[in-house]
């Protein structure tokens, strides 16, 4: 016979659990909420307009963040120039036209295996080709490069995923009206995931904005006083600024951290934000 | 001569067999109906005629499959030619996540029209062979998606002969549409057969009645009977085909 009631203890236990899941999230969630309120509160303050217009100075009241800021946006967007086109255009390789030779399978295997390599190895990688070989020295166009490679795995599994969502009738229905493999990929297979693929470049690009170890391998700089005005410019991010305040003695350096913290902290909320809303709004409009 | 034709075809799908020595004859400018149960190898028989089974891998033929005499798995036909001189319609609608326009408009493109007059002339000429402008008119800007599911199986048809191909394969067209829109899709095949020679998969027995002018019953990869409606629904020659109609199996 079929137990339709389930026991007391089973029961217990059943609670138990939830109550003790319960808890796990609410402590997390309260030592987050804690580190947000000590942050927001010891560097609200700071955050005025000279703070994002000041350029670095050994006075913590006239230091700001306007050369990081501008090296910071400079690097993310050459990152995700060099990154999106050659992730995507893998990612399509792989899932549209590679899927059965053993090549593709190897590879395969390779990005899944990248996108779990601590950072600073692609530090080191970059450090040796880019800034070395290359010559491209302590350059924003070495710390892209080195971005790039980092954040490709991400780029390729996401895309490769968007991609996998597209049905295969849409497929036919482009081969069906004599479309060639060029022709569906590109009219079809790439609109119809392009919101999937946009979504993981931003989540790709939320997570090269907080990367310092690699960028410090391959030199960007502590102290930039002037702001990059090419790809061969040398110079200085958020994160790596924000370090450099921490370890300074004096205290209004530690609220120059924390503010500069905060402003790090919205731009990672925007770009999830964005990641969100894309990917809500695609899979409203794209119902298949 | 024969518009459509296969010539002693045998389709494998791996080890397993599904086409058996098939030959049969389309001719122009007629509806001709397969019917069969379930998992006769109609579909695969249809799709041997655009080569949309060259995309599933581990597919292997013999025999031919001919269009105006044209052996088209012979070595010098290009297969993105030949598709675009055939229209398909699938058993579910699968418009593209694109507008109404641009789903009508999509293979003008990929035979290379670029006059924005001509597309949309040609876009307006399909719309209302399936029966749809009326409808879409003041909304060809819209997704294609916010359209009912019998509003977007005529947006296929509409979208396969916008190119005026000369043949069109359908696949169960009307199996999942309602009484009304099912009507509309036959009438629109009625008018069609003027300018199309129209292949229809079908399980709805009164469907292969109404429209077609031959049909032809399969029964587990072979072609049992083949022959003008009439004769298939009132006297059929083979006791399997009576069966089937009369619905004693399948
Ligand atoms: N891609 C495929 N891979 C392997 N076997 C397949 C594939 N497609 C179809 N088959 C097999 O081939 C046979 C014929 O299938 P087909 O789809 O042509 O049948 P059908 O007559 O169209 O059936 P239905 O009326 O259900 O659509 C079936 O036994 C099916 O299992
Ligand atoms: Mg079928």
């Amino acid at each position: 016979m079929i137990k339709r009631i389930k026991t007391n203890k089973a029961r217990i236990k059943d609670q138990l659990f939830k109550y003790f899941a319960m808890l796990c999230t609410g402590l997390c969630l309260l030592v987050l909420a804690l580190l947000l309120i000590d942050i927001i509160s010891k560097g609200i303050g700071r955050i005025n307009w000279s703070f994002f217009s000041n350029l670095p100075s050994r006075h913590f009241d006239e230091s700001g963040i306007y050369t990081a800021l501008i090296g910071m946006v400079s690097l993310l967007f050459l990152t995700v120039l060099i990154a999106m086109p050659i992730g995507i255009m893998a990612a399509i390789y792989l899932q549209e036209y590679g899927t059965k030779n053993r090549f593709a399978r190897i590879v395969e295997i390779n990005i899944a295996n990248l996108a779990g390599v601590p950072s600073v190895i692609y530090g080191i990688l970059g450090l040796q080709i880019f800034v070395r070989i290359a010559g491209f020295g302590n350059s924003i166009l070495a710390g892209a490069l080195t971005l790039a490679l980092l954040i490709m795995p991400i780029v390729i599994v996401a895309t490769r995923e968007a991609i996998k969502a597209v049905p295969n009738s849409l497929r036919e229905a482009s081969f069906g009206m004599g479309a060639t493999k060029w022709q569906t990929t590109r009219n079809v297979v790439i609109p119809a995931a392009w919101g999937g693929i946009l979504t993981g470049v931003i989540l790709s690009v939320s997570r090269a904005i907080g990367e310092t170890a690699p960028l410090i391998v391959v030199g960007a700089l502590v102290y930039v006083p002037f702001i990059p005005e090419g790809p061969l410019d040398q110079y200085t991010t958020l994160p790596i600024q924000i370090f450099n305040w921490t370890s300074r003695p004096q205290q209004g350096f530690i609220t120059n951290a924390a503010a500069g913290i905060i402003v790090l902290l919205a731009f990672t909320f925007l770009l999830n934000g964005i990641a969100i809303w894309l990917r809500n709004r695609w899979n409203n409009k794209v119902k298949f | 001569m024969y518009k459509l034709e296969s010539k002693n075809l045998n389709l494998w799908y791996g080890p397993k067999q599904a086409l058996k020595d098939i030959s049969m004859g389309v001719d122009a400018n007629t509806v001709t109906a397969f019917i069969g149960p379930s998992g006769c190898g109609k579909s695969t028989f249809l799709r041997c005629f655009n080569r949309m089974n060259d995309l599933i891998p581990n597919v292997r033929i013999t025999g031919q499959a001919l269009i105006d005499n044209i052996n088209i798995y012979s070595r010098n036909v290009d297969v993105y030619e030949h598709r675009k001189s055939i229209g398909m319609v699938f058993q579910k609608p699968n418009p593209f996540p694109k507008s109404i326009y641009e789903n009508v408009a999509y293979g003008l493109h990929i035979i290379g029209e670029n006059s924005k007059s001509i597309i949309d002339e040609s876009v307006e000429t399909a719309l209302k062979q399936a029966a749809l402008w009326n409808e879409v008119k003041d909304s060809l800007k819209k997704s294609a998606l916010a359209l009912s599911g019998g509003q977007q199986q005529r947006l296929c048809i509409a979208r396969a002969i916008a190119v005026k191909p000369s043949i069109l394969l359908m696949d169960e067209p009307a199996s999942a549409l309602d009484p009304l829109s099912t009507a509309k899709i036959e009438e629109l095949i009625y008018n069609l057969k003027k300018e199309y020679s129209i292949v229809i998969v079908t399980h709805n027995m009164q469907q292969a009645g109404r429209v077609s002018d031959k049909t032809a019953f399969f029964y587990l990869g072979e072609l049992i009977e083949y022959d003008n409606t009439s004769k298939i629904f009132t006297n059929p020659s083979k006791e399997a085909t009576q069966n089937y109609i009369t619905g004693r199996f399948g």
